[in-house]
């Protein structure tokens, strides 16, 4: 599977990152070129394997329906751009 | 001081012939005459450490101290840590003062460790060279022209060139063992669930785990004593009864079985390091061991399959820079979405924007199947051949990387090439088992080798057994770069 600039322009679209026309063509080597490393996956059968997503197939712990959280907000909203009121601030979004 | 170990610093905390604080501004000297050559570390808060150290030595002094207490430890950036600057190496979270500690951070505090400072890294954990970091390269103490590995590069030239006794690092794909290897160090990335990763920014979560890097095995137990334990914080983190990893240090090594993968002794391997490689296991020969040959027949898939997954699973994480809760933000924007796309485009370097937009791409719509399914089934394949591995022998051995260090620059411009760095090391993780890097000698060009030594699941102990009874045989451990011994050395 080879890549083409409008892929390129989808895949940054998809990863709200702002590319450039001129950085286009390098985007598009270099992707291309981890993909054809990748692409060795393909000459191997994998007909009846599961697939494996985890280190050690754990199953997910439940915990009690508690809070245990203290309230820390202003701690952890010092550190964002932009906050007035205990709320992030966005540009607008609805008009 | 600075070559001593551990438990002999330890000590002599313990009986009072030196005090955590003249050891805090022991190490703290060396920093600063030291790290401008080498950029091992990003942040150093003096006034922080020492106020801790003083805390120690108040803890000694009324007994209750513990192993670790009043040892300056160099944590890795990726570790968010309460009041500190906790980047990642990365502009991103260039202005991040982390409002909490991470679990591991929270360990050390408890052991009443000093947090010696904040070290250089690849940024996100996404490199093997160290040369992807916001803030600059980092030098290999072993000659300024190479590099010292990545992602954890900043510890592991700081653990070298003694400007810490000990480190902490991360391993997604190799960042402990690597980095460990080209700069003549000890380090151990644990089995996949052993340290929790609550407060460790992620990268890719099935595979991330950290461990010590230090000196020697010994003080790898010491510093994995500490930083391993339950978290209910981490979904993965595992309930195990806490255990002591220095119990078996002791034990003769007579009868072991060493398995030596074939595929890791074949073609890509330089010689210089398969003939370090050979003289380490001739000395496991004298220690009693026994080598035999086994097949990891799927092992030439691990990079391809990594390169699926760790991108997939970082595309997702890293959607949580986006300029809104935390970290940089663009400061010209039009709308959210131009926010979004001009934030990340300008926080984000160059190596981490390749992975996120690969990542996104094997999620997209159409391509799943084909990308991230068929490397997951691919993943089970090669967990399987250590499983079948293992019913041979009871260790595995081989190179850590396939050269000593590279040059910098020298493999900068071209990924992929960057990438098989980690051929040897990327298969530990994905199957989730755990792997260590040992000194084992020196390559042509005067840079050190590592020996890996990869385990069964749980096997830490037997293997810091397995590397303390090579290190009590020969001294590659000892060795100092030329720019460790020429500064102030006290014995």
């Amino acid at each position: 599977m080879s890549l083409n600039l409008a892929d390129v322009k989808r895949i940054a679209h998809l990863a709200r990152i702002a590319v450039e026309e001129d950085e286009m063509p390098g985007y598009l080597q270099q992707l291309s070129n981890i993909l054809s490393l990748v692409e060795e996956m393909q000459a191997v059968d994998t007909t009846g394997i599961e697939p494996m997503a985890h280190a050690q197939d754990v199953v997910l712990r439940l915990r009690n329906d508690a809070a245990t959280e203290t309230d820390r907000h202003q701690a952890f909203q010092a550190v964002a751009p932009q906050v007035e009121a205990s709320l992030y601030l966005v540009p607008k979004v609805i008009e | 001081m600075i070559n001593t170990s551990l438990k002999e610093l330890s000590a002599q905390l313990a009986s009072k012939k030196i005090s955590s604080v003249e050891l805090t501004q022991t190490f703290l000297e060396r920093i600063r005459e030291m790290n401008p050559r080498l950029n091992a570390f990003i942040t150093i808060d003096e006034v922080k450490s020492l106020a801790q150290a003083k805390a120690a030595d108040a803890l000694i002094a009324s007994g209750k101290a513990g192993p670790l207490t009043g040892i300056p430890v160099a944590q890795k950036d990726i570790f968010c840590a309460e009041g500190w600057l906790s980047t990642c190496g990365s502009k991103m979270l260039h202005n991040f003062v982390s409002p909490y500690d991470a679990h591991v951070i929270e360990q050390f505090n408890r052991a009443g460790a000093v947090n010696l400072g904040k070290t250089n890294m690849d940024e996100f954990a996404m490199g093997s060279s160290n040369e992807t970091s916001y803030y600059g390269k980092v030098k290999n103490p072993w000659d300024l022209d190479a590099v010292p590995g990545g992602s954890s590069g900043g510890s592991a030239s700081a653990v070298a060139a003694r400007l810490c006794p000990a480190a902490t690092g991360t391993d997604t794909g190799g960042s402990i063992r690597q980095p460990a290897a080209l700069t003549g160090i000890t380090g151990i990335k644990p089995t996949y669930g052993v340290v929790s990763r609550y407060g460790m920014i992620a990268f890719a979560s099935s595979l991330d785990q950290a461990g010590p890097m230090a000196k020697s095995a010994e003080d790898c137990a010491l510093m994995l004593n500490v930083m391993a334990g339950f978290d209910s914080r981490d979904s993965t983190s595992l309930e195990r009864e806490k255990e002591d990893y220095g119990r078996d240090l002791e034990q003769p090594l007579k009868g072991l079985r060493i398995g030596l993968p074939k595929e890791y002794f074949a073609e890509g391997l330089s010689a210089d390091v398969a003939q370090t490689i050979e003289a380490a296991l001739a000395e496991y020969r004298k220690l009693g061991a026994q080598t035999v040959e086994i097949s990891l027949p799927n092992s030439k898939l691990a990079v391809p399959v990594y390169y699926v997954l760790a991108p997939a699973e970082a595309s997702s994480n890293l959607a949580r820079f986006d300029g809104v809760r935390y970290g940089y933000r663009a400061p010209e924007y039009g709308d959210l979405m131009d926010m979004y796309q001009k934030t990340r485009a300008q926080g984000f370097g160059a190596e981490v924007k390749r992975r996120i937009m690969i990542g996104t791409y094997v999620l997209s719509a159409g391509y799943y199947d084909a990308y991230y399914l068929k490397a997951q089934k691919l993943r089970r394949l090669i967990a399987q051949d250590f499983t079948s591995a293992f019913a041979q022998c009871d260790m595995i051995m081989g190179p850590t990387a396939p050269t000593t260090a590279f040059n910098l620059g020298e493999k900068s411009d071209d990924p992929v090439s960057m990438y098989l760095s980690d051929i040897y090391t990327i298969a530990v993780n994905l199957a989730g088992l755990p792997g260590m890097s040992v000194p084992a000698g020196f390559g042509a060009n005067g840079r050190p080798v590592g020996l890996q030594i990869i385990g069964n699941y749980f096997s830490e102990a037997k293997m810091l057994n397995v590397a303390h009874q090579y290190q009590m045989a020969t001294d590659w451990h000892l060795r100092l770069p030329p720019l460790g011994e020429g500064l102030g050395v006290r014995g």
